[in-house]
C-alpha cells in the first residue's frame, strides 16, 4: 500500500489495474552457432511475425487516425523488409554468429551511421530503425513489447512519459488515467489528459520503477497521490469520491445548455482549445461558445512530411464548419521549442524557447507559412474565422505576417476564390516584450490573446521543460497579474476584445480576477469549460474589482493565492 | 538501363520520395542501383536509399539490370515523375 506523489494535472480519479509501458529485458548471449540454416529459419520466422505485428498496427492506426498516421508503420515496414539490413543479418549468421548477435551488431552499425549525421531528420530514421529490430529481437527472444493498442480492459497507464506518437494508439474506451516519472503541468501527456478528460498525475519520479504491470491502483489527479496496492478502506474512501465527482459532472451538465455569465450579470465567452478536427466535439459538448486556441501544428506532428495545402484546408474546413458561426481563433504554426518536426531538418539549438520558432520560422520559411495561410483563407468562407499570430515581439513581425496574410488574399481573389471579409486578425501576447507594448499592437490587431504559458516563462525567466525550475511557473505572480491587467486595459482601449488561451484561463483562482479585470474569452481544455461555468456563476464582478485594486499591490504569488482563496470563502 | 533525373522533392530523397521509390523498386527482380555522387545504393533498400542524403536540386543515375530492367526503369521514371519527386535529364 504504498504512496507516491507527482504533479496533478489532470483532475479526477481513477481506481485500476497498472498497465506499464516499460520496456521488457532484450539482453541476450553471443553464443556461436553450428545449424546456419536453422539459425536463418529462426530470424525469417521472427521477421514474419513482426511483420504481420506492424501492418496490424499500421491497419489500426489508419483507420482510426488516417492515412498519415498508417504511413509511419509503412516506413516501418520498409525498414523490416530492406535487403542491406537483413542480408547483413544473414551474412553474419552464416559466418557462425547467432542470429540475436547478428542483428544487434548490423542494427548497431546504422543505428550509428545515421546518428553521427548532422541532420535531425535523419536521427529519427536512426529510432526507426531501432524500432523495428527491437521488434524482431523480442520475437528472437520470445519476449513481448508493450502494444497498447491490444488493452482491452480499463487500465492506467504508467510510463516514463507519453509521446504523440504512442498516445494516437491508446484506446480512450480503456485507459482510465495516466502516471509518468517525468513531465509539467504543460507536458503532451498532461494536455492530452485533460483533452481526453482523464484523471493524470506527471512527474512522479520513480513511478515506473515502484509499479509492477498489472497491480491494482488509485490516482488522484487533482492532488498528484498515487496509491499502489490499495487497501479496502482506501477503495471504499476513493470510490466515494469517484462517485461524488460523477455526481458533480451530472450537475454540471445543466450548465452546458446556459449563457456564461455571472452571478450579476456579466457575460464573458467560454471557449475550447483544440488540436485537431477532432477535438471539437467535446468542445461543443461541454457547451463551448467558440474554438479560443486551435493548435494547427497537431496536423504537422507525427508524419513523415508536411500537410498539403488541400489537407490543411480540409481540417480548417470541418472544424469551422462543425462550428456553425460561432468564433474559431487559429493559430498559425507555432512549431520549434518543445516540438519539432524532424523532417523539416531544423538546427538543433541550446535554447530553443528563445531560438528560432514559431513567427519567426514562418517569416523565415515563408513558402510554408503561405500554404497555411492560403488554406485558411479558402476555409474562411465555412465559418467564423480568426488568424492569430503565435510568439510575436515586435510590431515589424506582426506587420510582416499579416502583409504576407494580404498577399496571399490578394492572389486568391486574383483568381476567383471567395474569401470571408470577415477574418479578424490577432496575435498572441506571450512575450513581455509584446505585453508592455499591448497598447501599439491593440491598434493594429482586430483582438489580441494572452497566452500564459510562455508568458509566464518568459516573463520569470524559467524554462517550463526543466523540473529544477518548475517553482518559478507562478500565475498569480505580481508580475504576471500586473502584465496581464495591462494587456487587457490595452486592448479595450482601442475597443478590441481580449482573450486568454494559456492554462491560466481555467485555473479556479485566477479566475476570478481574470473576471474582474474585464477579460472577454477565456479558452481552455474542453473538460474545464463547465466547471468554470459553473464557478462564474457564483461570482460577482462588482464585488470582486475592489479586491483586485489590493491584489496587485501584493507581493508574493503566494499572498495572492491566499487572499483570493479567502474572498471565495 | 539507366536513367538520369534530377531531384525536385523538397525534402530531396527522404521520407516520403524514399519510400515511394524503393516500394516501386521492390517487386522487379532485376537489380536497381541509385547512383549518387561517387556513391551507388541499393534501391530497394530504405536504409541505403535515405543513408545517401540526396539533396534537393542534386542529380541521380538510376540503373537497372535484369530480366525486367526495362519495366523497371519505366516504372520508377513514372513514380519520379508523376509523384513530384524529380524531373528526367
Amino acid at each position: 500500500m504504498l504512496a507516491l506523489k507527482g504533479i496533478p494535472v489532470s483532475n479526477g480519479v481513477a481506481i485500476a489495474k497498472g498497465y506499464c509501458l516499460v520496456e521488457p529485458d532484450l539482453s541476450f548471449s553471443k553464443i556461436t552457432i553450428q545449424n546456419n540454416d536453422a539459425e536463418i529459419m529462426r530470424l525469417n520466422e521472427a521477421i514474419e511475425h513482426s511483420k504481420i505485428e506492424i501492418e496490424r498496427m499500421q491497419a489500426a492506426a489508419t483507420q482510426k487516425y488516417g492515412e498519415d498516421k498508417g504511413a509511419i508503420f509503412g516506413a516501418h515496414l520498409l525498414v523490416l523488409q530492406d535487403p542491406e539490413l537483413f542480408v547483413g543479418v544473414a551474412q553474419k549468421i552464416q559466418s557462425g554468429m547467432n542470429a540475436e548477435h547478428a542483428l544487434d551488431e548490423t542494427v548497431q552499425f546504422f543505428i550509428q551511421m545515421f546518428e553521427g549525421m548532422d541532420n535531425d531528420y535523419m536521427k529519427e530514421r536512426a529510432a526507426d530503425i531501432r524500432d523495428v529490430s527491437k521488434r524482431v529481437m523480442a520475437h528472437l527472444l520470445g519476449v513481448e513489447l508493450p502494444d497498447y493498442s491490444r488493452i482491452n480492459e480499463a487500465v492506467i497507464i504508467v510510463a516514463k512519459d507519453l509521446t504523440p506518437s504512442m498516445t494516437t494508439q491508446l484506446d480512450p474506451t480503456f485507459v482510465k488515467g495516466f502516471i509518468t516519472d517525468i513531465g509539467g503541468k504543460t507536458s503532451h501527456t498532461a494536455i492530452l489528459a485533460r483533452t481526453m478528460g482523464i484523471p493524470a498525475v506527471v512527474g512522479a519520479k520513480s513511478a515506473t520503477m515502484d509499479i509492477k504491470h498489472g497491480e491494482p491502483l488509485i490516482i488522484d489527479g487533482s492532488t498528484g497521490e498515487i496509491f499502489i496496492q490499495p487497501n479496502n478502506e482506501q477503495i471504499a474512501q476513493y470510490k466515494k469520491v469517484e462517485e461524488e465527482n460523477k455526481q458533480f459532472k451530472q450537475q454540471l451538465a445543466k450548465y452546458s445548455e446556459l449563457k456564461s455569465i455571472s452571478k450579476d450579470g456579466y457575460s464573458v465567452e467560454l471557449a475550447g482549445n483544440i488540436g485537431k478536427p477532432q477535438d471539437v466535439a467535446s468542445v461543443l459538448a461541454a457547451g463551448g461558445e467558440g474554438i479560443g486556441l486551435f493548435r494547427t501544428e497537431f496536423l504537422y506532428m507525427d508524419r513523415l512530411d508536411l500537410p498539403s495545402e488541400e489537407e490543411q484546408f480540409t481540417a480548417y474546413k470541418e472544424v469551422l464548419e462543425a462550428l456553425n458561426g460561432k468564433p474559431v481563433v487559429v493559430r498559425t504554426l507555432d512549431i520549434g521549442g518543445d516540438k519539432n518536426l524532424p523532417y523539416l531538418n531544423l538546427p538543433h539549438e541550446m535554447n530553443p524557447f528563445l531560438g528560432y520558432r514559431a513567427i519567426r520560422l514562418c517569416l523565415d520559411h515563408q513558402e510554408l507559412f503561405r500554404i497555411q495561410l492560403r488554406a485558411l483563407l479558402r476555409a474562411s468562407v465555412y465559418g467564423n474565422l480568426k488568424v492569430m499570430f503565435p510568439m510575436i515581439a515586435t510590431l515589424e513581425e506582426f506587420r510582416m505576417a499579416k502583409t504576407i496574410l494580404e498577399e496571399e488574399k490578394e492572389k486568391l481573389l486574383l483568381t476567383d476564390v471567395p474569401i470571408s471579409t470577415e477574418i479578424e486578425i490577432g496575435l498572441m501576447i506571450e512575450i513581455p516584450s509584446a505585453a508592455i507594448i499591448a497598447d501599439l499592437f491593440a491598434k493594429e490587431a482586430d483582438f489580441l490573446s494572452i497566452g500564459t504559458n510562455d508568458l509566464i516563462q518568459y516573463t520569470l525567466a524559467a524554462d517550463r521543460m526543466n523540473e529544477n525550475v518548475s517553482y518559478l511557473y507562478q500565475p498569480y505572480h505580481p508580475a504576471i497579474l500586473r502584465l496581464v491587467k495591462m494587456i487587457i486595459d490595452a486592448g479595450h482601449a482601442e475597443g478590441k476584445w481580449v482573450g486568454m488561451c494559456g492554462e491560466m484561463a481555467g485555473d479556479k483562482v485566477a479566475i476570478p480576477i481574470l473576471l474582474a479585470l474585464g477579460l472577454d474569452e477565456f479558452s481552455m481544455s474542453a473538460s474545464s469549460i463547465l466547471t468554470v461555468r459553473s464557478q462564474l456563476a457564483t461570482l460577482s464582478k462588482e464585488l470582486l474589482v475592489p479586491h483586485v485594486q489590493k491584489l496587485l499591490q501584493l507581493s508574493t504569488a503566494q499572498q495572492v493565492e491566499q487572499v483570493v482563496i479567502d474572498i471565495l470563502k | 538501363m539507366e536513367k538520369m533525373f534530377k531531384i525536385t522533392a523538397p525534402e530531396g530523397l527522404h521520407a516520403r520520395p524514399a519510400a515511394l521509390l524503393v516500394s516501386a523498386a521492390t517487386p522487379f527482380k532485376a537489380d536497381i542501383t541509385l547512383h549518387f555522387k561517387e556513391k551507388t545504393a541499393n534501391l530497394k533498400s530504405i536504409i541505403g536509399v535515405m543513408a545517401q542524403g540526396v539533396a534537393p536540386g542534386s542529380t541521380i543515375v538510376i540503373s537497372t539490370q535484369g530480366s525486367d530492367e526495362a519495366e523497371a526503369l519505366q516504372a520508377i521514371s513514372d513514380v519520379i515523375a508523376t509523384k513530384g519527386i524529380g524531373e528526367e535529364c
